[in-house]
């Protein structure tokens, strides 16, 4: 799947907010790529810095007290200096972005296709009848029933589903190399959430556009991903190809993640385990692992921050492999196994 | 169609109705109101007082009375004052009112476009000198009084500065009808437009600028800058269309509120013989007939101005037309 040269490269991404007079880390040295056609997920709980890192790339943070450092090259062009009037051609038009509440990301007075026209008539020099044309057959390819009537529609008139398919077919309606989606189908249910997830896995062969899955659900990124990145507290926890995580996790936050979905086949457990704890505020981080104070293998050694060290196929900031206790492989249930 | 004017309009029957009564019960029950003895003058032979009571029909029961004031109000319209004896009150309320409908249009125009103005500018340059000074201008606007304004206007343009090149065109005070000389009017009625301004472009200013950065943190505004939409086009056509609904509804209220003799001291101040003098007028001399026709009038501009907020509110907002 994946081409030579990576599509989107971010290197030791870091984010940082002023408050109180201090810089608050959000995210800290967060590296991967995206390659051409690929689907990346990044998983993590609430507040791990998924979000920010999307913001970060498309550069969408206004918060005066903002610091970003790293690199983050597309297609070999460094976005972070950037100016900004030159980054509007790439918002949009060479990284689209949708996000998690269909309800609220749209503009409320406005027809849903006028408001894609508008996205395409930003980008290229269209008539508006030619710019409706595509709005609707973007519309009809995105699952849309009716799509010229749904065109005319405002955004209040049309359900949860409907609305994002009519804002992954607004992302789409420019063709971009990248799609960077932020929790797609978090508030919409499950029955849809599956469609979305079709249509988002999709797009790399009838758009040949890669996308950035951003989600707290591992059972998305095992429907849908290619490789996973796993943040925990602002930092690369692991990364590597979704099969090989999925059948070995290095970190143990992988491995208490996916031991929180529920098995398909077998017995099913009375409680789902669960992760004890919450993770660190930004400020309280421990200078070891940020893992470590809910971490079940956490020992002395674990009070050093542990560097992302190579494992099997993945990448792991963990100590544990390289002390030669790797996590045993994950027992699936079931025909995969 | 049909239906929703109708119902419109028993709305506003009903709330004149309300209204009336209202003014009706207040006055006689009010100590000393009694319009015999004040139409009859002071010292007045009790013949006199009799034959004053039964011409007026006060003697007759209050729903009587009630009626033939509606009739003569609205039907008849030959409703005369109890103060100034023969005065009819129809056609005083007629003269007043184009008076103070050029106020109040003149002053709403000045307001509205000035304060979207002032509100997006700070909104756009938020946190900056630039916002700062405008919303501090703005709150010096709603500070001032406005009789204080127009005085001080009046004492510039008509007398301290009258004299020299920059205020010679000033008319003297008072009201130039627009039918006789466009020019006239407009020059008579700049200065007190203006004035009647300024209070409200700081209000509506600070409102808009506080709604625009309220909206510029939601989720559609992040979609529009994710699309590649420039700055300007975020603020304006997603931002500001979306924002102006609160001004709206704002607008509805003080401009009914103005057209119903509201602008009592700018028309004070500049000599201008409006609805807002005549109703204070009437209610210093506790002319009942008079005080029933003006609040009327206003009652009926109210429900007029409601009407035209909820179309302008069609227009604006896409949800308020599923809503009905």
């Amino acid at each position: 799947m994946a081409g030579d040269a990576p599509l989107l490269d971010v290197r030791d991404l870091c984010v940082s907010f002023r408050s109180g007079g201090r810089d608050v880390p959000i995210i800290e040295n967060v590296s991967f790529t995206v390659c051409e056609r690929e689907i990346l997920g990044i998983v993590g709980e609430s507040g791990s810095g998924k979000s920010v890192t999307a913001m970060a790339i498309m550069r969408l943070i206004d918060d005066p007290g903002v610091s970003l450092r790293g690199s983050v090259r597309f297609r070999g062009q460094e976005l972070t200096t950037l100016p900004q009037k030159a980054f509007r051609h790439i918002r949009g038009r060479e990284i689209a972005m949708i996000f998690q509440d269909p309800m609220t990301a749209f503009t409320p007075v406005y027809t849903i296709g006028w408001q894609i026209d508008e996205a395409i008539r930003v980008h290229e020099r269209v008539s508006k009848s030619e710019a409706r044309t595509r709005t609707v057959r973007l519309l009809g390819d995105m699952g849309v029933p009716d799509p010229e009537r749904t065109a005319n529609r405002y955004p209040h008139q049309l359900s949860g589903g409907l609305r994002q398919r009519a804002m992954i077919a607004m992302a789409l309606s420019c063709n971009p190399a990248l799609l960077i989606a932020d929790e797609p189908t978090t508030a919409l249910d499950v029955t849809v959430q599956a469609q979305i997830l079709d249509l988002l896995r999709n797009l790399r062969t009838d758009y040949g556009s890669a996308v950035m899955l951003i989600t707290h659900d591992m059972g998305v990124v095992a429907e849908t991903c290619d490789h996973v990145m796993v943040l925990y507290s602002g930092r690369v926890a692991e990364r590597g190809p979704a099969s090989a995580i999925f059948t070995q996790p290095a970190h143990p936050y992988t491995a208490a993640l996916l031991d929180s979905i529920p098995p398909l086949t077998g017995p099913r457990p009375m409680r789902l385990p669960s992760i004890a704890g919450v993770p660190p505020a930004p400020l309280e981080r421990p200078p070891g692992c940020a893992f470590a104070p809910r971490c079940h293998y956490a020992h002395d050694a674990c009070s050093v921050l542990p560097p992302l060290v190579r494992f099997a196929e993945q990448d792991v900031a963990c100590i544990l492999p390289g002390e030669g206790k790797a996590l045993p492989p994950r027992i699936l249930h079931g025909a995969e196994a | 169609m049909l239906k929703a004017l109708l119902q419109r309009f028993g709305q506003t029957v009903f709330v004149l109705f309300g209204i009336s009564v209202l003014v009706f019960l207040v006055f006689f029950a009010t100590p000393g109101a009694d319009p015999t003895s004040r139409i009859a003058g002071k010292n007045a032979s009790p013949e006199t007082i009799a034959k004053v009571r039964q011409e007026y029909g006060f003697d007759r029961p209050l729903p009587v009375q009630y009626a033939t004031m509606m009739k003569k109000l609205f039907i008849t319209q030959d409703l005369t004052s109890y103060a100034n004896r023969g005065e009819k009150v129809v056609p005083e309320l007629i003269k007043a009112a184009p008076v103070t409908l050029s106020l109040a249009t003149g002053g709403a125009v000045i307001w509205v476009v000035v304060s979207i103005l002032m509100g997006t500018v700070a909104a756009a340059f938020r946190g900056t000198w630039i916002d700062r000074t405008l919303m501090a201008i703005g709150l010096i606007g709603i500070s001032i009084p406005v009789f204080w304004l127009g005085q001080v206007a009046n004492l510039i343009t008509q007398a301290r500065y009258h004299d020299t090149w920059l205020f010679s065109w000033v008319p003297a005070l008072g009201y130039v009808p627009f039918a006789e000389s466009p020019v006239g009017w407009f020059k008579a009625l700049i200065i007190p437009w203006c004035t009647l301004a300024v209070l409200f472009i700081g209000v509506y200013a600070r409102v808009l600028r506080s709604d625009l950065v309220t909206v510029s943190g939601e989720d559609f505004m992040r979609t529009a800058r994710a699309k590649g939409l420039s700055p300007t086009r975020v603020l304006l056509v997603h931002g500001l269309r979306t924002s102006m609904i609160t001004f709206v509804s704002l607008f509805g209220m003080d401009f009914a509120q103005l057209i119903g003799g509201g602008a009592l001291l700018t028309e004070v101040v500049f000599g201008l013989q409006g609805v807002g003098r005549l109703t204070y007028q009437a209610l210093s001399a506790l002319d009942l007939p008079l005080i029933m026709a003006s609040v009327m009038y206003s009652a009926v501009f109210v429900v007029l101005a409601n009407a035209l907020v909820d179309v302008i509110y069609i227009f604006l907002d896409p949800r308020v037309r599923d809503g009905r």
